[in-house]
């Protein structure tokens, strides 16, 4: 076999290699270039120097959902994190029916995100309408907790599955020695369990951060940025500012604030992996 | 067996490619035949999905006819921008597109053809609905379209009223009125919902903003400009108020209510009244649907200004053909011939008016069965002025959308009318200030 891979690797290489250039590079590259001009279609993009930077830094939408995505990105990944492990703990403790409620637990998760958005739009605003309070797209705080619950009902159930599988993974031993050392269960979590638990962590914080950062179904879906884009969160206010607009200039401004938005978020993914890598433990 | 699976994984991989090879458009499908033998092609991307099937249909009966291979593309609804942006940019690009007016030229004018001296534009039966850029005609109206207050006359004269009681705004106010207080007694409201969905606020934010500004351009003698005053704004939310305080449901609800939501209180006989266009006769009146011309009828929308005794119904167009100037030349040749068919020829002009109940601007056009149309030329002829179609001055999409979403606030209560005052007024001119930085 290993033969076989050392004569055949171009086979397996070269067309993966060749869809990374063309599909991700090769856009990334022209994407760049784009963000400096002004444009209708790519084909026939003028330079426009820096003002579409200058524009996008200075807008008042797109500074206001970035604080918005930069809270709810912070709520969102620690209300799922917290509650995806209490379910692991909870899920790995040998109680009936366990695999019944993982996948039960993991299903939402198949849902697309727009659908998703669609059907927690109408539930949520049924509940409020009963409720004689203004909905989701007429009350910001309600669209903004409207949208954490419809993350956290989503979201929980895959980072569930990612910390069952660390919890399965840590020793028995160890915690059998923890028991017979004396500790108390509480102590085990602590001292134990999260520690051996940090790879997962490391993982599910980075999915979660990023999901959070860059989600644009749902939130196309259930508040559409309204009212008067204040639940507009980065990537919806780029899909706006690229098609919402017509006009050369509105193009290389949306580019431009893309550009911003993948800075951001390789930035926030690197800071993030290496906190949390510094915390791992060798098993 | 190793080589045998190392084979399997080569085959799938190829597969896959192939797969990704093979992810062309359906329609071009149609491109085969006897396209050899033609000279060039034509490729539409059509705006209204509703005559998406009878665009098809006629495209392949100019081929039986012709020989030319013609290609139909919808864009699905709402997306007609996007993907007009991206088809253009490949290497078969759409050859006949359109535009919605002057503001949605701008961005494209440098892919229209001028049209001067073609054939279809001979065959217009005004100039105004060639759509200019200097000297040049770039677009042309192919489709006039009217719209007003539809009305149930069935459910008016239960109430004891007739369409001819209502001649003025204030008529039209105590009608309503006069229902929603005998609304339980009546089992009926004067309005269908005037749901401020996505699906249904393009009535209110783009179509019932026609009048204040129509009223305005009057007064000033202009037909387009970039600082709006507003002028006739408390008529504005005078119709508004009508509409939303004797709907079908409370204002605060209306935020998440639908196009479809409106449509269908209106055809259970759940309102009297119901803003719309000739579109939608076809949702209204058929086989399947509850309603017949006699029941039926489209009056013009009443604002209280201007002098309502003359008022019609609005019409106009925003609907404008444009040949793409960056196609094959005998592609262009193809789709102007094209174009021409389809205005003068008997096929042509037949399915324009009956299977896609378009009253096409041109000589040859047959009449079309449209009730509302046919409402709106007997009060031309009777005399009265129609409203025109000022929309397409709007700055941008986003004025828009910022005065729906001003709208829908104001409606539901936790916005008030100043800030929808401020989206029409300011909003007009800092998106018109935008659209020329």
């Amino acid at each position: 076999m290993e033969k076989a891979i050392r004569k055949y690797w171009p086979v397996f290489v070269l067309p993966t290699l060749a869809a990374f250039l063309i599909g991700f590079v090769w856009p990334f590259l022209q994407g760049l270039y784009l963000s400096f001009c002004k444009f209708v279609t790519i084909n026939n993009a003028t330079f426009n120097g820096l003002k579409n930077y200058i524009f996008a830094l200075t807008e008042a939408d797109f500074l206001h959902s970035f604080g918005f995505t930069v809270l709810f990105t912070v709520v969102s990944s620690a209300c799922i994190n917290v509650a995806a492990l209490a379910i692991a703990l909870a899920l790995t403790r040998e109680i009936k029916g366990t695999n019944l409620f993982r996948s039960v637990f993991f299903m939402p998760n198949l849902i697309g995100g727009i659908v998703l958005g669609y059907i927690w739009n109408i539930l949520l605003n049924c509940v409020l309408t009963l409720l004689g309070k203004p909905l989701m797209n007429l009350y910001a705080p309600y669209g903004f907790i409207g949208l954490l619950i419809l993350m956290c009902w989503q979201q929980i159930g895959y980072m569930m599955i990612i910390y069952i599988a660390g919890l399965q993974s840590i020793p028995g031993d160890y915690l059998e020695a923890a028991r017979i050392d004396g500790a108390t269960e509480r102590q085990i979590f602590w001292k134990v369990k999260l520690p051996n638990l940090m790879p997962s962590i490391t993982i599910c914080a980075f999915l979660t951060l990023t999901n959070g950062f860059k989600l644009f179904d749902q939130n196309l879906a259930l508040t559409g940025g309204e009212p008067a884009h204040q639940t507009e969160m980065l990537a919806l206010n780029i899909y706006q500012t690229f098609y919402g607009r017509s006009g050369p200039q509105w193009k290389g401004y949306g580019q431009a604030k893309a550009v911003l938005f993948c800075i951001l978020v390789i930035a926030i993914s690197m800071i993030q992996l290496r906190a949390t890598r510094s915390k791992e433990v060798q098993q | 067996m190793k080589k045998r699976f190392a084979l399997l994984l080569i085959l799938s991989m190829i597969l896959s490619l192939a797969a990704c090879g093979g992810d062309k458009p359906a329609a071009d499908a149609n491109n085969g035949g006897d396209a050899s033998s033609a000279a060039g092609e034509v490729f539409y991307l059509n705006f209204k999905p509703e005559q998406d099937e009878a665009w098809e249909a006629l495209a392949k009966a100019y081929t039986e006819e012709t020989g030319v291979p013609v290609t139909v593309v919808t864009a699905a609804s709402g997306t007609y921008e996007q993907t007009l942006m991206s088809e253009i940019a490949k290497s078969n690009p759409p050859t006949l597109f359109q535009v919605n007016g002057p503001v949605g030229l701008a961005n494209w004018k440098d892919y229209c053809l001028d049209l001067t001296g073609s054939g279809i534009l001979s065959q217009l039966t005004s100039d105004s609905f060639a759509l200019k850029d200097g000297d040049a005609t770039l677009g042309i109206a192919y489709v006039v379209e009217s719209y007003g207050i539809i009305v149930n006359k069935t459910l008016l004269a239960k109430a004891g009223y007739s369409v001819e009681d209502i001649a003025s705004f204030a008529d039209l106010k105590k009608v309503a009125e006069d229902i929603t207080a005998r609304k339980d007694e009546l089992g009926f409201a004067a309005f269908s919902s005037a749901g401020m969905d996505g699906s249904s606020d393009w009535r209110f934010k783009t179509h019932l903003a026609n009048l204040p500004i129509y009223f305005e351009y009057q007064d000033k003698g202009i037909g387009t400009t970039d600082a709006i005053e507003g002028t006739y704004l408390d008529n504005y939310k005078a119709i508004f108020d009508l509409y939303i305080n004797n709907s079908t449901c409370d204002p605060k609800e209306l935020a998440s209510k639908t196009g479809d939501d409106s449509l269908n209180e209106f055809r259970n006989g759940e309102a009297v009244f119901y803003q719309n266009g000739s579109w939608a006769y076809g949702d209204l009146v058929g086989e399947g649907k509850p309603f017949t011309d006699d029941d039926l009828a489209m009056i013009p929308i009443y604002i209280g200004a201007g002098d309502e005794a003359q008022q019609g119904l609005c019409t106009g167009t925003e609907n404008y053909w444009c040949v793409n100037n960056s196609a094959k030349e005998e592609n262009i040749q193809a789709t102007l011939d094209f174009m021409n068919w389809c205005v003068t020829s008997e096929k042509g002009t037949q399915a324009m008016a009956t299977e896609m109940n378009f009253v096409i601007p041109f000589q040859n056009a047959v009449e079309s069965p449209n009730l509302f149309v046919k409402q709106d030329q007997d009060m031309t002829a009777a005399g009265k002025t129609p409203v025109s179609w000022n929309f397409p001055t709007m700055p941008s999409e986003n004025w828009k959308n910022e005065l729906g979403s001003a709208l829908t606030a104001y409606a539901a209560g936790t916005g008030t009318w100043d800030t929808v005052a401020s989206a029409f007024v300011d909003g007009w001119a800092s998106e018109y200030a935008a659209l020329n930085g």
